[in-house]
């Protein structure tokens, strides 16, 4: 399969780059890791005229811990993601997502910017950084716009970001004492988007859960967060009975659709099983 | 329209114009004639257009030809050097293959990951080429290739100056 005819760009600078979506406007397309685009390229799903290669722009792949939070350049491969020594002691969360997503190959390649910026609920980056609370820099003509998650997603495919804009950053909180995360997903096999996932990151204080947050893969129309699962949870001991019924809440919230991976009972069902079980892995974490 | 790309092949410059829209297992397969490299499924699922980009193991059906400007790109074809390469050998000791369609995308994810990985456990084997897909075997026979792949490369590095290959 070929994909259709288009111009290619590939500037050297977050600048220039700017001016060439300035320019091109909806013609324009941002070519990250080319995991998901180039994929609907070929099947002719997208036909951008413009491509805005951003490959070449350096100062965009990083992993640093600053003193508030955790910055993570936009086009940093899932790979060093998944191989990093700081990743996988102190944000567990993403350290689970970052292993489940797609394969080592497509790994190799795909960035977590172009992963949240594509705006797929059936993504996994969207559930875990919702469960985190990230925080997202993008750059415009007019500067930096800082842009908190629960603004990102309108949409399927749809985020609050401006056809000249770019996804230059994304930031977690650091964690806090009694700070703990999980993300599960159900897969048919490697490489496949999940039948359901879910992302929590939660805070357990003298036993008590004092604060979750909750994302959901592709069982809604957009990225969502599960917020009757997490009412369900916070100002309560984590017990078996707590997990059901915040496993219900989230079970009974979703909007999934019956397909190829399920029938849309099976995945209430799952996320109902998969919330418990996710949660129960946060919790454990916390001691750790 | 054209637009002219400079790479490295198996260790070889090649310069050539081409459609931004080309992809880079079409220009490996077409514009080279490496036709070692193979189409799968062109859906990004199956890893048989599998080659290394700058050391790393990518999916060439899923990368564009003017993005491995100034790249430097690894296939199937610059594996043997003086004799089959480890890994090539230890898929014809262990039978690591039967229609061997898949065998080359294998070898190039493997040749990679043991570079990172130059002692792996099965596990870590299994885990390294999940994004590979055989439709023959039950990857049992892939994996034993890939160790002795690993055990024959250690060898190796410890008697450098072993060079003469031995025929069974």
């Amino acid at each position: 399969m070929i994909p259709g005819k288009f111009e290619y760009f590939a500037p050297s600078s977050v600048k220039e780059a700017i001016g060439l979506l300035d320019r091109y406007g909806e013609d324009a397309k941002i070519l990250a890791g080319g995991q998901s685009l180039i994929p609907a390229m070929r099947f002719r799903l997208a036909q951008p005229e413009i491509l805005v290669d951003i490959n070449r722009i350096e100062g965009l792949d990083y992993i640093r811990e600053l003193d508030d939070y955790l910055a993570i350049g936009a086009m940093t491969r899932e790979a060093s993601l998944e191989k990093s020594a700081l990743i996988s002691q102190r944000y567990p969360l993403l350290a689970d997502t970052a292993k489940v997503i797609a394969d080592p190959l497509v790994r190799n390649m795909a960035t977590v910017g172009g992963n949240l910026a594509h705006a797929d609920p059936a993504n996994d980056h969207p559930a875990t950084m919702l469960a985190y609370d990230a925080t997202l820099v993008a750059e415009g003509p007019d500067g930096d716009t800082i842009i908190g998650i629960d603004d990102f997603f309108l949409g399927l495919f749809e985020t609050s970001l401006a056809k000249d804009q770019i996804l230059k950053e994304i930031r977690l909180p650091k964690p806090g004492p009694g700070s703990g995360g999980a993300y599960l997903k159900i897969e048919r096999k490697v490489g496949d988007y999940a039948v359901v996932g879910v992302a929590i990151q939660l805070t357990v204080e003298n036993g008590t859960v004092t604060a979750a947050r909750i994302g959901l893969t592709n069982v809604a129309g957009a990225p969502m967060r599960a917020k009757n699962a997490e009412a369900a949870l916070i100002g309560n001991a984590p017990t078996g009975d707590i997990l059901e019924k915040a496993g219900q809440a989230a079970a009974a919230e979703c909007e999934p659709w019956s397909d190829l991976r399920g029938s849309e009972e099976y995945k209430r069902d799952m996320v109902r099983i998969v919330t418990k079980r996710a949660i129960r892995k946060a919790v454990e974490r916390v001691g750790a | 329209m054209g637009r002219t790309v400079k790479l490295t092949v198996n260790g070889q410059e090649v310069s050539r114009e081409v459609e931004p829209r080309l992809l880079l297992v079409h220009f490996i397969r077409e514009d080279l004639n490496l036709t070692g490299t193979h189409i799968g499924c062109d859906t990004t699922s199956c890893g048989a257009c599998t080659i290394n980009m700058d050391g790393k193991a990518v999916k060439s059906c899923t990368i564009f030809a003017v993005q491995a400007d100034g790249r430097s790109i690894e296939t199937i074809e610059g594996m043997a050097q003086n004799g089959l390469h480890p890994l090539q050998e230890g898929f014809w000791e262990k039978h690591g293959l039967q229609c061997g369609y898949c065998t080359p995308g294998m070898i190039m994810c493997a040749n990679a990951f043991l570079k990172e990985n130059p002692q792996p456990t099965e596990e870590e084997i299994r885990w390294a080429i999940s994004g590979n897909l055989c439709r023959c075997t039950g990857y049992v026979k892939i994996v034993e290739a890939i160790q002795y792949a690993a055990n024959k490369i250690q060898a190796q590095a410890a008697q450098p100056s072993e060079t003469k290959e031995v025929v069974a």
